[in-house]
């Protein structure tokens, strides 16, 4: 992949992410008050409005909820949806990958792909 | 409270530009602002509400307050994207029926086309206090691949296919060949969108909305003076809003907030899917048009596909005339937000003011809707229903 990628803004909110990031691991936000996983990710859970939300490591797991490859570009790109095996969906890019086999449902796992002078970034390729 | 009833389209005006290199945005708003108020028979004296959105230059309404010299008692702006102008029509009408203005201004304008703004396949410029902004900007979301995600999805639930979204593109051409000042006045067929270039798979070129300069106004008022004027008034009798995102990663993309922002609206004028004559549906791509027919109730979730086929969005051979003025898929979509040409379409439906060849037979009632920003992230839906007395 080539595409350079707009690095993500690093703030209060996801500098803990991204620093697990720079360290190749996955990790996603869940709150300990009513035990569910959300995405993106924040300081107060949006399904309890607790601010008990700590990182854990996840899987890298997940399938492709829906997906589109962007034609009209000089450099065609997979935007997609995943659903992680931890339950949120995501959205993302699929990369490393031929995109005319591209399919909803499809398995795939987390790779990180470096930003333009910014933290890797999480994406997903077809396992 | 209710606004049923307690407001009445008084003025509108669509500006007949579609390319504007020679115009400032505030001149365009301005241009329409009087057009809607000559069209309606009132003058910038007798506006004491204005309601503009994100194109309105300036941070709110204060800049085109004061370029117009209105002289107001209540103003807004509220952001929603593209379908801003059926929300502030919902708002101008609460602010009616509240009695916070008598006569209210709504109006729109901008020039991307001119601008040379790649509209849906660039990704925006955000604010990056957006929560969502790092979690999104790298991955190059754009207009057109976020609403493809949705077709997609839509396919892959329900099999609707890629000569089903066509057909919303070939009625749309059907219409707009009796439109001077359509952008893409040429009929095309099924074979014609399918064939088109793909730009965000699986959306071809034809399945998006044109890039246009112009704009549009409204002139809303309470029911004595709508009367009072010469122009058949239209009586707005149901408005419904919504906003749907991605609620924590806990979603589906083949609903739109249509599906909560239509029953309000339903519900508060009295009537129902099958009482309506007429609809302007927001087409800033085919899917959106089928996705909130569904959410509408104008068919079930899903069937969308097989409703909008063999034509039945085209006037007087289908069973809903949609966009008669060829929406944003062949007349314009001024500063890339189509919900102020719906409201403006159906008006002229209402006073039985459309082009001759759709104008619908006895139309008394008419919808309009809109969804505003990414259907595949976040985004507002409005919702009105108006009746001609």
């Amino acid at each position: 992949m080539t595409r350079k990628l707009t690095p993500p803004v690093v703030t209060a909110e996801s500098k803990a992410f991204f620093e697990a990031a720079r360290a190749g691991k996955f990790t996603i936000p869940v709150c300990t008050a009513c035990g569910k996983a959300h995405w993106y990710p924040r300081a107060i859970c949006p399904f309890c409005a607790s601010d008990q939300v700590e990182w854990r490591a996840a899987s890298g797991k997940g399938t492709i909820y829906t997906f589109s490859v962007m034609c009209r570009v000089t450099e065609p790109y997979a935007i997609a949806h995943v659903t992680l095996a931890e339950g949120p969906t995501m959205l993302t890019n699929i990369v490393d990958c031929d995109f005319d086999k591209l399919r909803i449902g499809q398995t795939v796992a987390i790779v990180f792909k470096e930003s333009e002078g910014g933290p890797p970034v999480p994406m997903f390729k077809p396992v | 409270m209710t606004v049923r009833g307690k407001a009445y389209i008084a003025g509108a005006f669509e500006h007949p530009t579609r390319h504007a290199p020679d115009k400032t945005v505030a001149q365009l708003h301005a241009e329409v602002a009087l057009g809607a108020l000559k069209d309606a028979g009132l003058t910038r004296a007798d506006i004491d509400g204005y309601f503009c959105s994100g194109d309105a230059p300036g941070p709110g309404p204060a800049s085109m307050a004061e370029y117009m010299n209105l002289r107001l008692r209540h103003a807004e702006s509220t952001e929603l994207g593209g379908t801003s102008y059926i929300t502030l029509l919902s708002h101008a009408a609460e602010a009616i029926a509240a009695g916070k203005c008598d006569v209210a201004l709504v109006t729109l304008a901008g020039r991307p086309r001119s601008e040379g703004m790649a509209t849906g396949t660039a990704p925006r410029p955000r604010d990056p206090n957006q929560p969502e902004a790092a979690w999104e900007v790298p991955y190059a979301i754009t207009t057109a691949n976020g609403y493809a995600m949705c077709a997609m999805r839509h396919m892959h639930e329900f099999g609707t296919t890629s000569e089903q979204l066509a057909w919303v593109k070939v009625a749309a051409s059907h219409h707009a060949q009796h439109n001077p000042l359509a952008m893409l006045p040429e009929v095309v067929t099924v074979a014609d969108v399918v064939n088109s270039p793909m730009i965000a798979d699986p959306l071809h070129r034809l399945d998006c909305c044109v890039i246009s300069d112009g704009g549009g106004a409204l002139v809303i008022t309470r029911p004595e003076i709508a009367k009072s004027l010469k122009r058949p008034p239209v009586k707005i009798i149901g408005v419904g809003e919504a906003v749907k995102h991605l609620a924590g990663g806990n979603f589906d993309l083949t609903t739109s907030g249509a599906a909560r922002s239509g029953p309000i609206a339903f519900a508060e004028a009295g009537v129902t899917p099958a009482d309506i004559k007429y609809a302007s549906i927001y087409d800033s791509f085919t899917i959106t048009v089928i996705v909130q027919l569904e959410d509408l109730g104008f068919c079930a979730k899903g069937a969308g596909g097989k409703f909008v086929a063999d034509g039945n969005l085209i006037a007087g051979t289908g069973k809903l005339p949609f966009n008669t003025d060829g929406g944003g898929l062949c007349n314009n979509h001024p500063a890339n937000r189509g919900s102020m040409t719906k409201v403006i379409e159906a008006v002229r439906q209402l006073r039985g003011e459309a082009h001759p060849a759709v104008q619908v037979k006895n139309c008394d009632l008419a919808l309009a809707q809109g969804t505003g920003f990414q259907l595949a992230t976040r985004h507002g839906s409005a919702t009105a229903i108006m009746e001609r007395e």
